[in-house]
Order: C-alpha cells, then structure tokens, then sequence
C-alpha cells in the first residue's frame, strides 16, 4: 500500500468507508404510521442518510447513520423513535 | 552604479509576483500588507496581469480560496499579515498536510492583544510548526528575489511544499529602495509553468485532504518532516541556480556576515539583521572579533549547516522579535538544540527586542553584544521602559 503525497486517493471513499460504526447513543426506528411524506426528516439529516418515496417509506441507511435524532425529534407527526442500538430495525 | 529603480517594498513586491504568472491570487488587506495585494489588484484590473483576482470576506476564504485553486493544479499567491495569518491558521495547515505549493508573502506584524499593526515576528513564528517552508528576506530586493525561488523552492516535485515569505511589516514593503526585477522572459526561462503530480479534474476524479485514520496518519506526517530535511540541498541549489542566472546573490539557507573568524556572531532574522551589521562594522573598526549570522530559512532549521557555522564562536547573541509566551525565545532556543551533545559548546545568549514595532537602535544591538560577552544571558527583554508602573508586576 502506497500513501501518495497529501494522502490524495481514489474518489468514492465515503461510500468505503462505512462510518456508522461510529454510532453510539442508539438509532432512528421508522413506525411507518403517522407519516405524512412530509420528508423534514430527510432534509435534516447532518448525514444525508434518509431515503424515502412516499408515506411510510422512509428508513435510514445504517451504515452512515450517527444516531443523532435530529430526524425523531423534527418529525411533526411524531413517527421516528428512537431505540438502543442492537434493537429492531427500522 | 546600482541597477534597478528607485520603488516602494509592496510595488517591488507585486511586480515579483507578477513576474511569476500566478494563474489566480485571493488575499483579503490588512496592513502592513494592504498596499501589496492593492498593487496587484491594480494591475489586474489594467490588464497588465492575466490573472483571476478573485475578492473574499476574509483571510480563512482566501487560504480556502488558493488551496483549492493550487489543487486544481495552477499556481497561486495569497499575502496576509499578523491577525489575518492567525485567521488563516487552520487553512495554513492544511495547505502544507495537501502538499500545495502556494507561496504567501507575510508581512510580519505583532498580533493582538493589544492591538498593534507595528513590525515584529511573532505571527509567523506561531505558524513555525505548520509544515510551511519560512523564509526572511532582509530588505525589498531580497523579498522579491525569494518570490521567484519561493516558487521554484515549492513545485519541486522533490519538495511539494508551500512558502512563506517573510518580510518585516513596514520596514520592508512601505519602504523605497533600489529595487532591480528581471525581465519576464528571464523569470520564464528561469521559472517554468507549474506541473502538479495530482489535480483536481472532473475527468479523472480523486479525492485531496480527506481524513485518515490512525493507521496511517502518523506516515504522513513523517513524509513531511522528511522532505522538509530533504529540502534543504533543494534550497541551497535554487539558491545557486538563481546566481548563475541573476548574477546576484539571494536566498539560500543563511547569510554570513564576518562571521568565520569571529568569536562573537549575532543571530537574527530579516530586516534587524541590517541594522546589526551596521554594528558589526563599528565594532570590528574598534578591533573587536564580531559578525553577524543572518538566518533567511527558519523552516526547515538547517541545523548542520548551522552547526557548521557557528562552531568557531565562543558567544552566540541570539536577538529576535518573537517569543513563546510562558516559554522562551523560540530562536534562540532551537539554536541551543543544535549544540546539545555536540564539541562545540559556545556560549548562547538570548535577547527579545522590538516587540509591536520599538525601535530596534545600534545602541540595543551593542548592548546585547556587550552584555552576552560578559555573561551568559537566558533570555532578556532589550529596551523595556523603566518608567511605567506594570499592574501585577511592579508597584
């Protein structure tokens, strides 16, 4: 393995290294029964980590999720919870 | 009879840059380092420049600015001064861990508090351990000449690292000396176009300054240390090759000045090293065995060469505008490390003079001469006023 000068590499490395490990105060579980679509959670992950389609069909990709909450605590419909890491998934 | 025109410090300075053909400059002004990046402004603005000036908000954009410039792969200038370079700090860093080889002229000013926009080198120092190249030009000629070897110093594939220029705020760039610039074909000849080994292009994407976990951080910066020591012979050849095609004198790792058979060598950084000369000749008129080491590259510290130097002296008079608060002089102190379990062990004493722009008089200079031929001295304020009452200190 070569280390380059500056450390430049390849590009794509954030989709490699996969930094929810870093998760440590727990997780977003997804209830899929008040939402609205509304997508607040989306817009206001730090992580950009949130997906969704339509009504009841937002889930977070856990391999980048920090378990911030930001998306439990601004969902108006109150659909995100969030639950001890090793729970259920979302 | 001298060459060159009789131009003020910051003009001389901008027509070094110009010279250079960076592709995009970003500063913001702060003084004393206003009238340079005014100066290039101006000229861009004539068309005498083909360059993107390109205006910010602030001294940590315009790092941002050329660090992002310098990795699309063009070469790039930025100037600051004191607050502005402290602004800059975290940007400063990471230009260096990126390995761009941007050159930045810093007019060397006191930082706040208080404020104080008057000369000495305490900004630079604080960003000794930065991983930039330092050089300390002594009048406006020298300034403008470690512009271009900056450059050529910086894009050696060799080295990768950037330059800053030093240059003693107000008494260099607000003054009119006699200043001789090349021609822009000599500097073509003797500065080619920039050739980054990598560049930020859309066609063949990669990935600069992204974070690296323990397992390989520490390597990196191992590789910088190790070029910077590396980089020492590198400066020394720019040096030379700037001889053989100016026929003057620049640059380089440190300039002697009755130095080799003198038993008392007075170390010192950019303009006061003047000054000190001034000295030295008086006092070898009066048969006193005296020079002057003026070190121009503080970073990377040529320790060997110094070593080499100075072993014949039996006293070493350390004066510098810069202190490391709670520490000591940081000069002089480094010095100090260059003898520690050496032969040599000459005597060295240490003065801190100047500070937010005091004058530095021949009678300071002598004193501290004076004084470290009698005793080794620690470290010792030169100039401090008797007549004030200091809170906390005396009352």
């Amino acid at each position: 393995m070569k280390i380059t000068l500056g450390t430049v590499t390849k590009p794509g490395g954030s989709r490699v290294n996969k930094t929810g490990a870093w998760r440590t105060a727990g997780k977003p579980r997804f209830l899929h029964k008040n939402c609205i679509a509304c997508d607040v959670c989306a817009l206001g992950c730090p992580e950009g980590c949130i997906f969704g389609t339509g009504q009841r069909t937002y889930y977070a990709n856990e391999d980048f999720c920090k378990g911030c909450g930001i998306c439990a605590s601004g969902c108006p419909v109150h659909d995100i919870e969030m639950i001890p890491e090793g729970g259920e998934d979302a | 009879m001298l060459k060159g025109r009789m131009i003020q410090g910051c003009r001389a300075i901008a027509e070094a840059v110009t010279l250079c053909r960076p592709r995009v400059i970003s500063a913001y002004p702060i003084t004393p380092q206003t009238l340079i990046v005014e100066e290039l402004a101006s000229m861009v603005a004539e068309g005498e420049l083909d360059t993107e000036f390109i205006n910010v908000e602030g001294e940590h954009s315009a790092a941002s600015l050329v660090l992002g410039a310098s990795a699309v792969g063009v070469r790039v200038f930025t100037a600051t001064s004191s607050q502005g370079l402290l602004y800059m700090g975290e940007v400063v860093f990471n230009i260096a861990g990126m390995r761009l080889p941007i050159v930045m002229i810093n007019a060397n000013r006191a930082v706040s508090a208080p404020l104080s926009i008057w000369n000495d080198q305490q900004d630079s120092i604080a960003m000794r351990d930065s991983g930039w190249i330092q050089m300390y030009a002594e009048n406006n000629q020298e300034a403008c000449d470690l512009v271009l070897q900056a450059y050529r110093i910086a894009e050696d594939h060799r080295v990768m690292l950037p330059v800053m220029v030093c240059v003693d705020g107000f008494v260099l760039p607000h003054a009119f000396e006699v200043v001789d610039l090349p021609s822009q074909k000599e500097v073509d000849a003797y500065l080619p176009p920039y050739q980054p080994i990598y560049k930020l292009d859309p066609d063949n994407p990669l990935t600069m300054g992204a974070f690296t976990e323990p397992d390989k951080y520490m390597e990196a910066r191992y590789m910088i240390q190790r070029t910077m020591e590396a980089s020492i012979p590198i400066i020394e050849e720019v040096s030379r090759e700037f001889k053989r095609t100016f026929g003057r004198v620049g640059g380089g790792l440190f300039e002697k000045y009755r130095v080799d058979d003198a038993s008392t060598v007075v170390v010192a950084l950019g303009s006061m090293a003047g000054t000190t000369k001034d000295v030295v000749d008086d006092l070898r008129n009066k048969g006193q065995k005296v020079g002057v080491l003026r070190l121009i590259t503080y970073r990377p510290f040529p320790e060997e060469a110094l070593y080499e130097a100075l072993k014949g002296a039996q006293n070493i008079v350390v004066i510098e505008k810069a202190l490391s608060l709670g520490g000591s002089a940081p000069l002089a102190v480094e010095l100090r490390s260059v003898f520690h379990g050496r032969p040599a062990s000459p005597k060295i004493s240490s003065f801190v003079i100047g500070l937010g722009g005091r004058d530095v008089t021949t009678d300071d200079l002598k004193y501290a001469i004076e004084k470290a031929q009698q005793q080794l001295i620690n470290m010792e304020f030169i100039g401090l006023r008797t007549d004030l009452e200091l809170e906390g200190i005396n009352a």
